[in-house]
Formats: structure tokens, sequence, C-alpha cells
């Protein structure tokens, strides 16, 4: 299973700074994401920057987690020699993180 | 005045006029808001102002104004925008001269400025360099804080029909007419969090009725092609509801609020804002109707009294190049094609201060992905930030270059070379920063 398959998330950013919000479609999904999208998992899945860059926010009454990454954007939307200088299309690869079946089943 | 509605007529720059038509012809509003100011917008215009100092507002102000005042001035709505960028007072005189064009007669239109810190910027320190920003020496081109309600309140408490300024928080052109309306204390922490939030959900304007949203299959939207802009009823207490008009495509949904209410969030507990640290930590969403959705939640502490600053300076030129390989192992001669670049551009040495090969449709959004050897064809992009135009047209050149010099089978290249205007921040404290409000009023052209 992918996050995808249980959640949806949009990419903001600010400067060098991307932020991810990953939001529970289904209430039934708050603590499989909460326990498993963790800052480690995120920086791993990118693989580009560290856990330390990676700050969780948490908003149970909405099921939804919000991860500020630092340093995520190689220098920032203006000098960026990236083509997607906003890191608009991170929140989709995220949204391709494997989520272990087994957690899914034992939940 | 139960409740007030304010519609969001663009969220950037080169947003859709069709949308905010609409809301002007029928959306019943007492308030029309133009967001239109990215981070670096305001250093092009800057730029723009330099080459010519009546311009510098924004390119798309005429094309706005003329589409939607004569509705606005019908229905009594009030417009407030940040479309004055770096010459509010230029953007002023323009309306004024469209207004009377269309023989608006009585309209009054504010510029409000001070958002320009440019003559005492110089000592403050830079977030990126840790080094003031009068180091910039010549390559500084615009430094602008973002300004709170104040100007903004005082041009609506003048009469100005238009409201036009130049760098603001977003939030604070949708939060200043509530303050107006409302006359909320500037102490009243709760209201004008909840002010602020109003303007957060709409200041991206589609972005909260379906756009930047649809994932076919898993988040349909319905008629994006003909999406609505947002509107919102909001309370003497900053309770609010958002929705969009019938007949819009598009969607507002408990989803699209709570990605709308993330979006360049960092704490949802404290959202700096001018006026207020708004905290949207314990916000909730309620879908009262089909697209009609109560907001509660919000609140606010006091400010930290410091502004941010946006300083625009020049940080060399950007070269770029692309080119495509298809078919049988296109992704191997694309990997090829981007050692060649690299190999050539090697003796230029320090006069690349950054650069950056890809494939495009292997591994150019994300650089960590873990590349394909496959694909049904690929584009090789090569970029790098240089120290002159000369180095930066050099990578253009060698991408080109490969058509002949290259991998087989390139085609369809192409390229450019731009300047790097780049954007630093700094803070500075909210008394060093003056509004000012500039109050027209169009009278009858003499024949």
């Amino acid at each position: 299973m992918r996050l995808h398959d249980i959640a949806h998330a949009r990419t903001g950013d600010k400067g060098d700074i991307s932020n991810i919000s990953v939001i529970a479609y289904d209430p039934v999904h708050w603590p499989l994401i909460r326990d498993l999208v963790t800052p480690d998992r995120v920086a791993a899945h990118f693989g580009s920057f560290s856990a330390k860059d990676v700050t969780r926010y948490e908003l149970p009454q909405l099921h939804a987690l919000n991860f500020v990454i630092n340093g995520a954007l190689t220098g920032g939307v203006t000098r960026s020699l990236a083509l997607d200088a906003h890191g608009k299309c991170l929140a989709s690869v995220l949204l391709d993180l494997e989520i272990p079946v087994a957690a899914k089943t034992s939940e | 005045m139960s409740t007030i509605r304010i519609g969001a007529g663009a969220g950037f720059q080169g947003d859709r006029l069709a949308p905010a038509l609409d809301l002007a012809e029928r959306g019943g509003l007492d308030y029309l808001v133009f967001e239109c100011l990215g981070e670096r917008t305001i250093a092009l215009a800057q730029q723009a102002r330099l080459n010519d100092p009546a311009g510098g507002y924004d390119p798309l102000l005429e094309r706005r104004m003329r589409a939607v005042l004569p509705a606005c001035a019908r229905n009594g709505t009030r417009i407030v925008t940040n479309m004055g960028a770096a010459n509010p007072r230029g953007a002023a005189r323009e309306t004024a001269r469209i207004a009377r064009e269309l023989g608006l007669t009585g309209l009054k239109i504010a510029a409000v400025t001070g958002d320009d810190v440019l003559d005492r910027i110089g000592s403050f320190i830079l977030d990126e360099t840790g080094e003031p920003t009068s180091m910039l020496g010549d390559r500084l081109v615009s430094a602008n804080a973002y300004v709170g309600i104040d100007g903004l309140v005082s041009a609506l408490a003048a009469g100005a029909d238009v409201v036009i300024c130049g760098r603001a928080s977003d939030p604070t052109l949708f939060l200043a007419p509530l303050v107006h309306e409302f006359g909320w204390a500037r102490d009243d922490w709760a209201r004008l969090g909840r002010g602020v939030l109003v303007g957060h959900l709409l200041e991206c304007a589609a972005q909260i009725t379906g756009g930047y949203f649809a994932d076919p299959g898993v988040k349909d939207v319905p008629d994006l092609a003909t999406v609505g802009h947002p509107l919102a009823d909001v309370d003497a207490d900053g309770n609010a509801t958002i929705s969009k008009l019938t007949g819009t495509g598009g969607c507002i949904t408990r989803a699209t609020c709570i990605e709308q209410l993330l979006y360049e969030i960092h704490d949802p507990a404290q959202y700096l804002q001018p006026d207020v640290v708004a905290d949207f930590s314990g916000v909730d969403f309620t879908e009262v109707a089909p697209d009609r959705i109560a907001v509660c939640g919000a609140s606010g502490s006091p400010a930290t009294g410091h502004l941010k600053v946006s300083v625009g300076y020049y940080d060399g030129w950007i070269g770029e190049g692309q080119i495509s390989y298809a078919g049988a192992n296109c992704v191997a001669r694309g990997e090829l094609a981007l050692d060649l670049v690299r190999a050539r551009l090697a003796p230029l040495g320090a006069e690349l201060h950054e650069q950056r090969g890809e494939l495009i449709g292997v591994n150019s959004v994300w650089h960590g992905a873990r590349g394909s050897t496959t694909a049904p064809e690929v584009r090789m992009r090569y970029a790098a930030r240089c120290v002159s135009a000369e180095a930066a047209r050099r990578v253009q050149e060698e991408v080109e270059g490969l058509y002949l010099a290259g991998p087989a089978g390139g085609g369809g290249a192409t390229g450019g070379v731009r300047e790097v205007l780049a954007i630093a921040s700094t803070l500075i404290p909210a008394s060093a920063v003056d509004a000012g409000v500039e109050l027209l009023e169009v009278h009858r052209e003499i024949a």
C-alpha cells in the first residue's frame, strides 16, 4: 500500500523551506499515518535531506500532519536551478511512500 | 452590519480574470480582493520602475480594473489589492484614469504606501547570509516590508472605493476590511486571528475551490474548467462560511479547506503576521451544505513587533539548455549528453557557481529518485548559475552543440539565459515603518 491510497497532500513554499501537509481521507487511517509517516521516514523517502531538517506538526482534529522541511528547495525559489523551484511536486512524491501492509492489518 | 461578504478576485499575478468578473457581477460582495504579489514579484516590479518611473505596478492592472470596476461601482463593492507593487501611487493614478474613461464619476481611489524600506535597510542582517544588507552593494534592488492593516484601514475609513497597496502580508488584504467594518480593537487577538484565517483561506483564490487539488480517480473535482473563486461571509466575531457562486465549477469541501489551511504554514499555532500571531492549531471545518463550509477555532496572540522584509538583489546569471532523446536506449543517450556538457563546461571552473544536470521524465523534479533505465523518451536538461551572462550563454550553447557533437538522435534543443533576481529576508521593527495614504477622486471629464 502506498500513502497515496489513504491520504492526500499539498506543498507550500517560503524561501528555501518547503511544507507538505498529509491528510487522511478516512479518520480510520489517521493512527496509521500518525505512527508511520515520521520525519525519519519522510527524509529517507526523499533521500536529499536529513531527518533533522524535518519538523512535524500534528492536527488531530483534522487528521492531518504538517511537515516543514528546511533547505528543501536548493537555495530557494528565486535562485534555484530546479525546474520546479517551488517544490510544488514534492507532496505527490511523498504520496509514493510505501506503507507496510503488515502495519495496516495490525491496526 | 451583521455579516461582511468578501470575495477573492485573484490569488497570484497571473490569475484568471473570468471568475473575478463573475464575483463582481453577481457575488453580492462588500469587498473584492486581488492578491497579486509573489515573493519575487515586487523586486521585478522595482526593476521595471527603474526603467520607467511611471511603471512598476501590476502589468494586468488595467485589464483587471477595466473588467471589474463597472460592476463593482454598480454593486457597491469596494476593491482592495496589492497590485500597486513597487508603485501604488502610479497604480492609483492609472486606475483613476480608467475610471474616468468608464464614466465612474465620484469613485475614490487610495494609494497606500510605506512598505518600501530600501532607504533604511542597510544595517539589518540578512537571514540567509548573516551579513548586513549593505554588503550587497550595488546588487541591492529592493527592500519591501510585509506591512499590516494600518494604511489599508485608514484608506477605507477615508471612504476609498478602491484601495491599492504594495507589499503587505497577503491575509492583511482581507483582515483590513473586517477591522474597518467591525471596529475590532487592535489587541483583540482572537478576532484578529480569525480574520487572518479568513484571509489565509481566500488569498490563493481557486486553491480552496478545487484548484491545485484534482487527482483523477482519487480526488476528482467537478467542472474544474469553470472553477469559481471563493467568497466568505464573515460575522462580527470573525466566524466565517466559505462558499462559491452557484453555477461555477470546482468544489469546496473539508478536504480542500484542510489543504489550504496548511498551505505555506509552518507551525500552525504560530502564523506570524504584522498585526497578530495567528493560531490555526485548533481550526476545524464543517460542511453545512454542498460547497459551503463553516470555519471555526482560530485564535491569536500579540504580534511580534517586527515585520518581515523581502530584499531583492542581483545574484548572477542562469544559463539553461534542453534536448530530447527518444526510443531505444534513450536514457543512456541522455546520460551521455549530460556527461558531455559537464566535461565541456569544466574549463569554465569557478565561473559556474552551481550546476545541475537531469533527465526530465526520470529525475528532474526529485533528485533522489531511483533512476529508471528505460523510458519512452527523456529530455535532457542542464542549468548553471554563473558569474556572467557570457558564461551562462556557454551553458546554452553547449547543450545546443549536442545536435552535431552529441549522442545519436538528439532533437528539439531549446535554451535561454536570464539574470537572477534573488530574494533574501530580514526583520525590521514595525515602528520603523509608517503607512501613507493618498486619496484620488474621479471627477467628470471637462470636454
